[in-house]
């Protein structure tokens, strides 16, 4: 047992000091010098250009959902880097660190960043990616010209970057939690993990957990309460659906979670003894808790991808969606079954054979439902005429990938299975060929299906080729081998292997991981391309798929106010059925449209709140004091403000509307 | 078609790893983690039966029904057939109710929990036999091993006889850590403050790899020990060397072995102190703590003895009360009486 450690603070910096600069870690210096000289660059492009007033007043502070959409796909890009820089180097180090050598990285560091990368893949790239797909395409597919609470969505954002930005802060400032991403008590009690690690584990998780969890109240109101006319539940786009379901799982779960981190918080911070091993606590209640809201998140995360397979295989196979009401329940069954399975994720604690089996078969119905709907996408194909456009590779590649994903995950939902293969590299095999091979496939395939939709022009098919061979070969060759090692016995989190027999595998696994970095060099060199050549690939009419959802009827880029006017709604392909129909697009009458008006207290808030975490993070408790009351008085400050909408004069909407015609005639 | 090659390696790949030698976790030596590996196989085999399919008709429509194809169907407004919903739910409903069924009774018969009844496929244990006990400690970061009947212990190194069954019986000093051979059973979590049980056998002369499987900190990747499976009498010789050995795993080396360290040299001990793993788990080896099977008794304890003054108390409260309303009670006859009575009333 060990005594806590105190550690000597000052008022003002709390337990900060020049310790806590990782002077003495050659790899972090580097990295903090490139990141400062790429944010000077940034800063001075922008200061060249004189963009600070637009980045301030277009960006920052609006509340138009499709900026936001676009602002949270820019940050899980910008994390998407910082995670597989993570990853890269844990696949470099168990590539080398066998017998005499120890690797590059000594524990101290590598636990820290396959904790970092855990964290950052899931909360900070894969959350914003699919958060910023619904606050995108959601108000669009159900004809809405805003989400229900603009402002909200613009907090929920910046709320989310803040926690992201506070991870970052912890590369150069302290360190970040050594324990695995769920960091289970005891290991993450103050006993065992006394620096600011678990700190910034939990209060960057705080933070960005009241953005998401905004967001999801947000995104429900908006769906329930928004629908154009006509658009009754079973007429919603399946995506719209998936989101729907995705942001009650996220609001049912995500208070789990800050209740769970907070109860670890008071352990640590007050010493009440919730997960501690003596007194009474017990780690096990963190445990189950964790993942009473981890099993829900696996979901969050992958229920907004069918929905955008979905769109992508009705769209590319020119055909209706087969199955929709099959599809719909099918969404329903899998929300309500995430909840009952949590347990499967540690069927090693100990539980009866009563309890495991009970879980064991709830985890195995739900590949039911998710069964079914890969049968729908299968014969939505079926007698359909299929366009290889980049969106659909990725689907099919999808569809081949993860059953394979899909049956690794019912052997481990079979408890005694499960005995051998836990915590292996079979498992940590078996949630990359479904997260990978799922969740980032279909972000993916719906970032090339929506940028046209967003900036008005394709994106280039020859690089995003090349990405999508690179990562789909590079996923291969970097998981299978993992699954081989795991039936080798081979654990994971290690920094060190005896056994040279698995040499030969870590370095496939090694030539997999440098594949996928092609992948994502050729996806950065396909955005660049893109842009560069925009005139080149540009989409004047709006629907460059022959789409079927409303957000195809409106330009590319949209208007602000999204719709002229509010489309009615008669089936649920409502923009195939509008072009079948005959459908002319409105050119006069306009109205004056009533719209939410931008505001930076968004920005203040979280930026204060940001503040907070760290201010709590290294005990400064003069600085918390101020930070928490400066963030109550901007909040109140805020509910002063009643300038908050505004009207887009028939005027300028005529203009724009006129601007429109005048291009659709001019490519006609 | 392009999809096609390296999917087609794929589908041979759980056969290439059947095939392979130095798969441990599907060629064990311990009958319980061999049923287990029968287990992965038969659930890949019967998961394959929708997964092949699944996939083959994907590249096949995928093919098919390309644009370029305009042999192929086209029929654009086809999205329904009760028939195919049929299939598609009830097909994988099928296999769920038989992999469902498979799933219990293994869960059953291999919980860790659950003594042996049997040596090997052809081998029952006679009735009475009582397993080999061996209290299991994951230490900061190193594997203490108690053999209670034996009187001895050893550091990162596990000497069993083979065809005996073994009753493991594990828990930690400070953090979560999880016991894995995998030649010899499935792995459990060891926990500070609990006990948690693996019974398992071992039918094979060897030396084999175990380890901890739930990352623990600092010194997570040595946590390693070598497992010896030996004939009963290399056993006997072995706790008797060990005992020849001197030695002693008293509370007060306990303390010194429990602080953190990586990478030990195997250790072992002629004697140990005999409660000492009970302490352990009870978090209560430094002198002067209080065991917590000690607190909890007292707990419950006080705990009885409240309720049992409640009790008392309800008790007297009732008989209070029923004197009160024998008092207070007044029958409509005799208030008629008219007498300065009081008027209230307890009853209904």
């Amino acid at each position: 047992m060990h005594e806590p450690i105190e550690t000597s603070t000052s008022l003002l910096f709390g337990r900060l000091g020049w310790n806590a600069i990782p002077f003495h870690e050659p790899i972090l210096i580097y990295t903090f010098v490139a990141v400062m000289l790429g944010g000077l660059a940034v800063v001075g492009a922008i200061t060249k250009f004189k963009l600070w007033g637009t980045l301030w007043r277009d960006w920052v502070c609006s509340i138009d959902h499709k900026k936001i959409g676009i602002m949270y796909m820019i940050l899980g890009l910008v994390m998407l880097l910082r995670g597989f820089a993570d990853a890269l180097m844990m696949r470099l180090q168990q590539s080398i660190a066998f017998g005499d050598s120890a690797g590059f990285l000594p524990p101290h560091h590598y636990d820290q960043i396959f904790t970092a990368h855990g964290v950052i893949m899931i909360f900070f790239v894969a959350m914003p990616l699919v958060t910023g797909f619904m606050n995108y395409v959601v108000p669009l597919q159900i004809g809405a010209r805003d989400v229900a609470f603009p402002f909200l969505n613009n907090f929920s954002f910046w709320m989310t970057t803040m926690g992201a930005v506070l991870v970052m802060a912890s590369l150069f400032v302290g360190e970040f939690a050594r324990t695995g991403w769920l960091a289970y008590p005891p290991l993450s009690g103050i006993l065992a993990s006394p620096d600011v690690g678990v700190d910034y584990y939990i209060w960057s998780l705080q933070i960005a957990g009241v953005g998401t969890l905004l967001s999801g109240i947000n995104l429900i109101v908006t769906i329930v309460k928004m629908r154009a006319p006509g658009m009754d539940l079973m007429k919603m786009p399946v995506f719209t659906w998936t989101a729907l379901c995705t942001n009650i799982l996220i609001v049912a779960a995500f208070p789990v979670l800050t209740a769970v981190l907070g109860m670890l918080g008071l352990d640590r911070l007050f010493h009440t003894n919730f997960f501690t091993n003596d007194l009474g606590g017990n780690a096990m209640m963190y445990v189950n808790l964790i993942w009473i809201w981890g099993h829900p998140e696996v979901y969050i995360l992958v229920l907004p991808v069918f929905g955008i397979f979905s769109e992508v295989v009705s769209t590319f196979s020119s055909k209706r969606l087969f199955g929709y009401t099959s599809m719909v329940y099918a969404t329903m069954v899998i929300t309500i079954l995430s909840y009952l399975v949590w347990l499967h994720h540690f069927f090693t604690m100990g539980s009866g054979a009563s309890v495991n089996s009970f879980f064991g078969i709830t985890t195995m119905i739900i590949s039911i439902p998710t069964g079914a709907k890969i049968f729908n996408w299968l014969f939505t194909m079926y007698h359909g005429r299929i366009r290889y456009e980049l969106p659909m590779m990725w689907t099919v590649a999808f569809m081949v990938t993860f059953v394979i994903g899909g049956m690794t995950g019912v052997m481990l939902a079979v408890p005694p299975a499960d005995f051998v293969l836990h915590n292996s590299l079979f498992l940590i095999a078996h949630f990359h060929n479904v997260i990978i091979g799922g969740v980032l496939f279909g972000l993916f395939a719906g970032i090339n299906y929506w940028w046209p939709k967003a900036f008005g022009y394709k994106l280039n098919v020859f690089w995003g080729k090349i990405s999508f061979w690179c990562w789909v070969v590079g996923f291969y060759l970097a998981f299978m081998p993992l699954y081989v090692m795991g039936f080798m016995g081979v654990t994971r989190r290690m920094n060190h292997f005896e056994d040279p027999n698995l040499w030969i595998w870590q370095q496939i696994a090694l030539v997999g991981a440098l594949t996928v970095a092609c992948g994502i060099g050729a996806m950065l060199m396909q955005f660049y391309v893109s842009v560069r050549d925009r005139k080149k690939n540009l989409d004047v009419t709006g629907d460059p798929w022959g789409g079927r959802t409303l957000e195809w009827s409106t330009s590319s880029p949209p208007p602000d106010y999204n719709f002229a006017f509010t489309p009615m709604v008669h089936d649920n392909d409502t923009w195939a059925d509008m072009k079948k129909n005959g459908y002319q697009r409105p050119l006069r009458d306009f109205v004056a449209i009533h719209m939410p008006k931008n505001t930076g207290a968004g920005f203040i808030i979280a930026a204060i709140s940001a503040v907070l975490g760290f201010a709590i993070i290294w005990h400064m408790w003069l600085l918390t004091g101020v930070a928490f009351v400066a963030m109550m008085a901007a909040i109140i400050i805020h509910t002063f403000n009643y300038k908050r909408d505004y009207y887009i004069p028939a005027d300028e909407v005529t203009a724009v509307e006129e601007k429109r015609t005048k291009l659709l005639e001019a490519h006609a | 078609m392009k999809y096609m090659k390296h999917c087609r390696g794929l589908l041979l790949l759980p056969l290439l790893l059947l095939a392979g030698c130095n798969t441990v976790v599907l060629n064990p030596s311990g009958d319980v983690a061999r049923q287990q590996a029968d287990l992965v196989i038969v659930a890949t085999l019967l998961m394959l039966l929708i997964v092949v399919p699944v996939i083959i008709l994907t590249l096949l429509f995928a093919y098919r029904y390309r644009k370029g194809n305009t042999q192929a169907k086209y029929n654009p407004d086809w999205d329904h057939s009760t028939k195919l919903e049929l299939v598609i739910w009830g097909v994988p409903l099928l296999l769920i109710i038989v992999l469902g069924a498979i799933t219990w009774i293994s869960t059953h018969l291999l919980d860790p929990y659950r003594p042996l009844q049997r040596i090997d496929e052809k081998r029952t244990i006679a009735a009475g036999t009582q397993p080999m006990i061996v209290e299991v400690v994951a230490l900061d970061w190193k594997w203490l091993f108690i053999y209670p009947e034996q009187g001895i212990a050893t550091v990162n190194e596990l000497v069993t006889p083979i065809d005996r069954p073994l009753k493991f019986k594990i828990s930690a000093s400070t953090v979560m850590n999880a016991f894995y051979i995998p030649s010899l059973a499935g792995m459990i979590y060891a926990m500070p403050g609990m006990e948690t049980q693996l019974n398992a056998v071992m039918n094979k002369v060897g030396v084999y790899d175990g380890l901890s499987t739930n990352y623990s900190g600092a010194g997570f990747s040595g946590m390693r020990f070598k497992y010896h499976g030996v004939t009963q009498e290399d056993f006997d010789a072995y706790v008797a060397k060990t005992k020849a050995g001197g030695g002693a795993l008293t509370r007060a080396a306990y303390l010194q072995l429990e602080k953190p360290s990586e990478r030990e040299p195997v250790r072992r001990y002629a004697d140990v102190d005999h409660d000492l793993y009970d302490a352990i788990v009870n978090r209560c080896v430094t002198p002067g703590s209080v065991c917590m099977s000690e607190q909890m008794h007292h707990d419950m304890q006080r705990v009885q003895i409240d309720a049992a003054a409640k009790a008392q108390q309800a008790k007297a409260g009732e008989t209070n009360m029923a004197k009160l309303e024998a008092e207070v009670c007044v029958t409509p006859a005799e208030q008629a009486k008219g007498a300065a009575q009081p008027t209230i009333s307890m009853k209904k």
